[in-house]
């Protein structure tokens, strides 16, 4: 049915840190990689090794530059690149639910979790023309919409080790800036985090009451002075080599001719 | 948005098709016989003709017939419910028409309205869209449904109310362009707002996209090659369809051959001129996730 539930038991969703993304797009192969194998109709490419490819992916690392004004304690502070992950936001109130006219795209009361019922969906592409993120992929070669499950397929999976119970974006990235959980409880850790972090709505003038937060990005500090910090990582370790290497400078020492 | 070949087809010949069927269902002109059956072959030909169009730019089109189950929600749904019922209700009107000669005026009455309601459903799929601010607006469903009257009222040859159809939808064409080119700044919408980057002053800007190749997304939201006439488009759709369509039908003629030719010639410039209206009506609307590239 595509009326939204006016509540639900959990809101699982993401938080994602603009500050620690390093923008690898680890997140968008390991996504491409388990839910073509999964969930549904495979993620397809097109012209996969021609000269012009295209393809269906569920999560994608856009890249902003940031230019902070001048102000007096920095005149000229430098730009900053925050790499920005993107995929569906779970939204509370999903605009592309209640437009479907098949019922086959659902958000679930139990969890929250945005789907599309593949044998429903006849490829309108109304859903994605009504989702403001961008969430929504037509595949052309299942003809049906895909879009990012929350690896509904991975975090109640029990044939899985517990560690690998959540979405594949979350589990692969290196440098922790995604974390899943439960938005709808104040306690649960991605809450806590949301809460200490300022986490915000991606355009909440559309009303759409998304459950993915992004935590912002922090002012980068300054160096007073160039420090180099790795010099003493860099230095040998040791002055006077011992050994057979030992020998061999000693031995080669002493021959006429000087040395370099 | 992607000015796709197939939905231009469908809302500029089903708003003529169904436009028609309105003004036959209220008698104008009250038809029986043989001329009935020319008056409802060209309505059904054009109102079903744009909904078969319609069916192409489905990714699975074997299973339109679902889409009739969520009119509860969803505008899609309920315009294919009232399109269904419409040709249903005035096919029964047109049968006792052509075959019995006879006028069902209650049963046509029901058949006008459900037509109007079809082109106001259709107009509403996109009206509904906060996506796509240029869409956005109650102009929209005015734009649909005045244009299907006027066109309805030029092929259903009630000359002297089309005129002033036809000038009350230029005049709204005129309108929907003047607040649609304002609609994106209005809607507050930004790349500020779409990342919660770049506050205090400081410059945001895309700096690189996460694919180097194009996508769904920019090929259906973000298509610019179509808006890059869209000034000489809109003076041709202005002109085509409403200024020459007016001016054929006013001057004064005596022979009524001529008078048949140019009212036909009206049809087909208003036609032309509704479909390049169409064209930018899609081809100059912009989505939000533009904006996630830096582009609108």
């Amino acid at each position: 049915m595509t009326e939204l539930p006016t509540t639900t038991t959990r809101k699982m969703g993401l938080v994602i840190d603009l500050d620690t993304c390093v923008g690898c797009h680890a997140c968008v192969i390991s996504c491409k990689g388990w839910n073509t194998e999964n969930y549904g109709a495979p993620l397809s490419d097109q012209d996969a090794y021609g000269a012009a490819p295209v393809g269906t992916f569920l999560n994608r690392v856009h890249s902003f530059e940031v230019q902070p004004a001048a102000t007096a304690a920095q005149p000229a502070p430098a730009a900053q690149l925050i790499h920005f992950p993107k995929s569906c936001l779970h939204c509370e109130d999903a605009p592309c639910v209640t437009v479907c006219p098949t019922g086959a795209s659902y958000k679930r009361v139990e969890d929250g979790i945005v789907l599309v019922n593949e044998s429903d969906c006849i490829g309108c592409g109304l859903c994605a023309w009504s989702c403001p993120y961008g969430a929504r992929e037509l595949d052309l070669a299942a003809g049906v919409m895909k879009k990012c499950t929350l690896c509904v397929d991975r975090i109640y999976n029990e044939n899985l080790p517990e560690v690998d119970r959540v979405p594949s974006c979350v589990r692969t990235c290196p440098s922790g800036a995604r974390h899943f959980g439960d938005l709808g409880d104040p306690d649960s850790a991605v809450s806590q985090l949301v809460k200490a972090r300022d986490g915000m709505d991606l355009m909440p003038e559309m009303g759409t009451k998304p459950v993915n937060k992004y935590l912002p990005p922090r002012p980068k500090d300054t160096l007073e002075d160039q420090v180099d910090i790795l010099a003493p990582l860099l230095a040998p370790a040791t002055e006077d080599p011992g050994g057979f290497l030992g020998w061999l400078d000693k031995a080669l020492d002493k021959l006429p001719g000087g040395s370099a | 948005m992607h000015p796709a070949p197939s939905v231009i087809l469908f809302t500029t010949l089903s708003g003529f098709g169904f436009g028609l069927l309105v003004f036959l269902g209220l008698g104008y002109p009250g038809v029986t016989g043989w001329m009935a059956f020319v008056f409802y072959a060209i309505a059904y030909g054009l109102a079903v003709g744009g909904l078969l169009a319609s069916t192409f730019h489905l990714g699975r089109p074997e299973r339109a017939l679902k889409a009739f189950r969520q009119w509860t929600t969803s505008w899609l749904s309920r315009e294919g419910i009232c399109a269904i019922a419409a040709l249903l209700v005035m096919g029964l009107y047109a049968f006792g028409a052509i075959f019995m000669d006879r006028t069902w005026p209650a049963l046509g009455v029901i058949g006008a309205v459900l037509s109007l309601g079809t082109v106001f459903t259709t107009s509403m799929i996109y009206c509904q869209l906060k996506t796509v601010p240029r869409w956005n607006m109650p102009l929209t469903p005015v734009v649909f449904l005045s244009f299907s009257l006027a066109g309805g009222a030029l092929l259903a040859g009630q000359e002297s109310l089309a005129i002033w159809l036809l000038l009350i939808a230029g005049a709204v064409q005129l309108a929907y362009w003047w607040q649609g080119d304002k609609a994106f700044a209005a809607s507050g919408t930004t790349m500020a707002s779409a990342t919660g980057l770049g506050g205090d002053g400081a410059t945001l800007r895309a700096f690189e996209p996460p694919h180097t190749g194009s996508n769904y997304l920019l090929r259906e939201f973000v298509h610019v090659v179509g808006r890059k006439h869209a000034q000489k488009l809109r003076a041709i759709a202005l002109v085509m369809g409403f200024i020459l369509p007016v001016l054929l039908l006013v001057l004064p003629v005596d022979s009524n051959l001529v008078k048949h030719l140019m009212a036909a010639l009206a049809v087909v410039a208003h036609m032309s001129g509704v479909a390049v209206s169409r064209w930018l009506f899609f081809a100059q609307a912009e989505h939000v996730v533009g904006l996630y590239y830096g582009k609108r």
